[in-house]
């Protein structure tokens, strides 16, 4: 009794209808404490961390830099999850989450490369090299691209989804030479500072802000994604009775009716 | 399985048989692609001997993904597609069938010239010998994924620049060890490393890209 009420619930979130409110009054929550996050990742990163004794305060772009690179990788895979679930299990919402995903993952690579072109310039003298890791990251821009372009193209929004799901899932195992070219290919870029294994190799105070600023852009990227995904879902269902009613009494939190 | 296998290689060679200046059209895009690279870049023999491993990989792999692109496209056109999937079980044979015909009727030509362009660009023999093979290994590669994203683009607009933008960034792994072979003989050093790498990435998409692309021709069809 108790796994069949268990399992009703989780089908319950599956429902636009029951998602469209409950996200709409997480998105506020979501972006307030992203701002709050970020607010106190970036007083601690610039102005309570210590000056690096090689990089002087340049480093302090990482802050912003590595979120910006994990987010980007993190979101592809997520992606690709919700993209896969919605293809296997014929689940309208989460190819719609698929879809909302995207824009936000490749936002932030361009973020990490562009901060990371920054970062570059005075510590190594050059906006761009051709090291691994950069041109992984690039190429993840690409996949995203790809990605955002084939699910555009098709205006059957179902084959889009199953077709996006497919390429997501394909340029999935791009994620992980990312990672691992770092160790392929000895180049230019450092190697990782963070590591889960071993103690980590910056002040306890860096760490704690590069943790903030994380944290920080989870909290943005489920606020961006929720709002986006309520517009796709929105637009999908138009003629269902319950986008009626979420156009019809947008301030109302109407209970849910599936 | 085998049955349709050989029968829809022969099927797409005999039409490249009949349709002689369309079936040589990728390889003539190579000729002109790779020509342009001393015009552009300078007739300087020793500039020329280093960029040669990578202009080659490059226009081999763009002349296989603008080739791949009328892979199912008329077949979806006149009908002979949907028939075609409607044998069962044969999925995978038929996807195999048009990667193996793809790569016989575009790669393995790029293969056998490939000599002339490295003696146009000032290779060293074996430098030469190293392009043919990571050649012979690599363009099944390019074969096997530009059959993905054909069947993805299938019908599509603008499909073309569309499939180049999906899955040139899955074909960089091969590019890398491909030309990377060239260049590790021609710097004096072991190539090996590359050649395994390149292997194993042929394997792993031999396996697994026959399986996505019969995954999208379905989404594409039904």
């Amino acid at each position: 009794m108790t796994t069949a009420n268990h399992r009703w619930r989780l089908y319950r979130f599956a429902s636009p209808a029951t998602f469209y409110p409950l996200a709409g009054k997480l998105v506020p929550w979501f972006a307030a404490v992203a701002a709050v996050l970020a607010a106190w990742g970036l007083w601690l990163g610039m102005l309570r961390a210590p000056t690096d004794a090689t990089q002087g305060d340049s480093y302090r772009i990482i802050f912003i830099h590595v979120p910006a690179a994990w987010m980007s990788m993190l979101l592809y895979v997520v992606m690709a999850f919700w993209a896969a679930i919605g293809w296997a299990f014929n689940a309208r919402l989460a190819s719609v989450v698929a879809r909302a995903i995207a824009p936000t993952g490749a936002m932030f690579t361009f973020v990490a490369l562009w901060t990371g072109a920054l970062w570059g310039k005075p510590t190594w003298g050059t906006w761009w090299v051709w090291d691994a890791r950069l041109t992984s990251e690039l190429i993840l821009l690409f996949l995203y691209g790809g990605y955002l372009a084939l699910v555009s193209a098709i205006d059957d929004p179902r084959r889009g989804d199953r077709a996006g799901a497919l390429l997501a899932i394909v340029g999935s195992v791009n994620v992980p030479i990312i990672y691992f070219s770092v160790v392929w290919w000895n180049t230019l870029h450092q190697g990782a500072s963070v590591s889960v294994t071993t103690a980590p190799k910056m002040a306890a105070v860096m760490l704690q802000a590069m943790l903030l600023m994380t944290l920080a852009f989870w909290s943005y990227a489920f606020a961006v994604i929720f709002v986006r995904a309520r517009a796709i879902a929105l637009e999908r269902d138009n003629r269902a009775a319950w986008a009626g009613a979420a156009v019809g009494r947008t301030a109302a939190q109407p209970e849910a009716t599936t | 399985m085998s049955g349709t296998f050989a029968v829809v290689v022969a099927r797409d060679l005999r039409l490249a048989a009949r349709r002689r200046i369309d079936a040589a059209l990728p390889i003539a895009f190579f000729t002109v692609a790779v020509s342009l690279f001393p015009l552009g870049v300078g007739p300087e023999p020793q500039t020329l001997r280093q960029i040669a491993p990578g202009v080659v990989w490059v226009a081999a792999l763009l002349a296989a993904m603008l080739s791949v692109t009328q892979l199912y496209a008329t077949d979806l056109a006149d009908g002979s597609l949907e028939q075609m999937l409607l044998v069962p079980d044969a999925r995978i044979a038929i996807v195999v069938a048009k990667a193996v015909s793809h790569w016989l009727l575009t790669g393995l030509p790029l293969v056998v010239a490939a000599p002339v362009f490295g003696l146009m660009f000032d290779m060293s023999p074996e430098a030469i010998g190293a392009l043919v093979a990571s050649l012979l290994v690599g363009t099944p590669v390019l074969s096997l994924l530009g059959n993905l994203g054909a069947a993805l683009t299938l019908g599509l607009r603008s499909g073309a620049v569309l499939l180049i933008l999906i899955i040139v960034p899955l074909c960089i792994p091969a590019l890398i060890f491909g030309a990377g072979a060239v260049a590790a003989v021609d710097a004096g050093q072991s190539a090996r490393g590359h050649y395994s790498l390149l292997g194993a990435v042929l394997i792993f998409t031999a396996v697994l890209a026959p399986l996505a692309t019969a995954a999208a021709l379905r989404i594409a069809t039904e």
